[in-house]
């Protein structure tokens, strides 16, 4: 892999998402093979802003590779709060530890940290702008459900204006063969322009958007579900009148297809009733538990850890 | 006529459109300035009806390409010893670096003022630049 820093999934061409979706799989069948490879190795989980989901899979990814793990979790009461800079932040702990994962609220911080590191530097999330491993957790995800990354009717649903994981995951998905892609939201939410000029019609790639998921449900091969935010809405009644026709129901699934796959960034609110945790299609627990293992592989590409050596 | 004297040493902004004159001086800062400045608003134009003109009897150190976004026709002058020796219009400039500050709120360079803020072109036709670190799109349509 050519890559030393991660700041978006799209920096991984094609062929490098592969290898570490087949790395994280291998890990996945013989974990036991894998848990002294980075010994004496220390990952930085440097988290400006806290998000515990994300920084806790980081730091069991490591622990699972036999590295060890320091950092914060929170940078109110840390560096940052105290008026120091990230490239400074991300310089000095580069002098300590082997890799970095950032966690940092403003868009851009991870190109600057990434400009000064010493050390493999991963983007645990940069504000709204990139969050590519849990772009490749989807990406995972995908794969191991379906088998395959081509031939795909692909629906998002929900807010689609602000989402950055369904944003990354438009691009990535966007690079296989026969990708088109259903938009489903209320009109307030929907995907911004630029999607849809730089990436889908440049490329010439199907799409069109849809305001009625319980319509388009019987097209989608793939269903990526979000959260639609009450602050989103200008006013109370909108939210209102809304929020229940982006919720995914057993009564909604009546028509989708038998091998639908259901996912979703977690963590959700309402936006999937509960009664569908139980049928088949639901992915969106499993997402969780590929994403430690897609963070190993990514952790053993970037120190360029041979699978031999373990 | 209102009348200038011309100047040794520096530079003149040529075929301003009239009433943008006071935008790039704004822009260049020549309020803070301890030299002379002349800003000529409405000056009668065989080519343009009317213009504006700046005059800065100094050196600037700043890349003037960055003026052709409020339009590619001003002159630049460049004047030693009383003489044009440099004459050029501005070329929308392929990166802008440090003279404009990102406006998304949400960008890394809203909170580390020291970073310097980098553009780059994106859309020559429609003047658009994005920011080097939040990747936002700015239309550079005026200063
Ligand atoms: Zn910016």
């Amino acid at each position: 892999m050519k890559v030393r820093h991660l700041i978006d999934s799209c920096d991984l061409t094609v062929k490098e998402v592969e290898e570490l979706i087949k790395l994280a799989n291998k890990i996945m069948d013989n974990p036991n093979k894998y848990n002294t490879c980075c010994k004496n190795k220390i990952l930085a989980t440097l988290f400006f802003e806290p998000s515990t989901r994300t920084r806790l899979s980081f730091e069991a990814a490591m622990h699972r590779l036999g590295g060890s793990v320091l950092g914060f979790a929170d940078g109110a009461s840390s560096s940052g709060a105290k008026g120091e800079s990230v490239s400074d932040t991300v310089k000095t702990v580069s002098c300590y530890t082997d890799i970095i994962a950032m966690r940092h609220p403003k868009e851009g911080s991870a190109f600057v940290a990434a400009e000064v590191s010493n050390v493999p530097f991963i983007n645990g999330g940069d504000g709204g702008h990139y969050h590519p491993t849990q772009t490749l957790t989807d990406l995972l995800t995908i794969y191991n459900v379906k088998n395959k990354f081509e031939d795909f009717v692909i629906g998002f649903c929900g807010d689609l204006k602000f989402g950055r994981t369904v944003h990354s995951l438009v691009k990535a998905m966007a690079r296989y063969k026969n990708i088109s892609f259903i938009f489903i939201s209320p009109v307030e939410l929907v995907i911004p322009d630029y999607l849809k000029k730089d990436v889908l019609e440049k490329n010439n790639i199907k799409y069109y958007e849809s305001t009625n998921l319980e319509k388009e449900i019987s097209k989608l091969d793939i269903l990526y579900m979000t959260r639609v935010q009450k602050e989103r809405f200008f006013n109370e009644s909108d939210y209102i009148r809304l929020k229940d026709t982006y919720i995914l129901n057993q009564e909604k699934l009546k028509n989708a297809k038998e091998d639908l796959c259901i996912m979703h960034p977690l963590p959700r609110v309402n936006e999937i009733s509960r009664e569908v945790d139980s049928d088949s299609r639901a992915a969106y627990f499993k997402q969780a538990k590929y994403g430690v293992y897609i963070r190993m592989a990514l952790i053993m590409k970037l120190l360029e850890i041979e699978e031999k050596v373990c | 006529m209102l009348r200038v004297t011309s100047i040794a040493k520096g530079i003149v902004i040529d075929h301003i459109p009239a009433g943008e004159g006071i935008k790039i001086f704004n822009f260049l800062e020549l309020d803070k300035v301890n030299y002379r400045v002349a800003l000529l608003i409405n000056v009668p134009s065989k080519k343009m009806k009317c213009k504006d003109i700046v005059k800065i009897e100094n050196e600037i150190n700043m890349n003037l390409d960055i003026l052709s976004v409020l339009n590619e026709n001003i002159t630049i002058n460049i004047i030693e010893n009383e003489k044009i020796i440099k004459k050029y219009s501005p070329k929308i400039p392929q990166e802008i670096e440090g003279v404009i500050k990102c406006k998304n709120p949400r960008c890394i360079t809203s909170v580390e003022t020291k970073l310097k803020n980098k553009y780059i072109l994106i859309n020559e036709e429609t003047k658009e630049y994005r920011c080097q670190y939040c990747e936002e799109v700015i239309k550079l349509t005026s200063l």
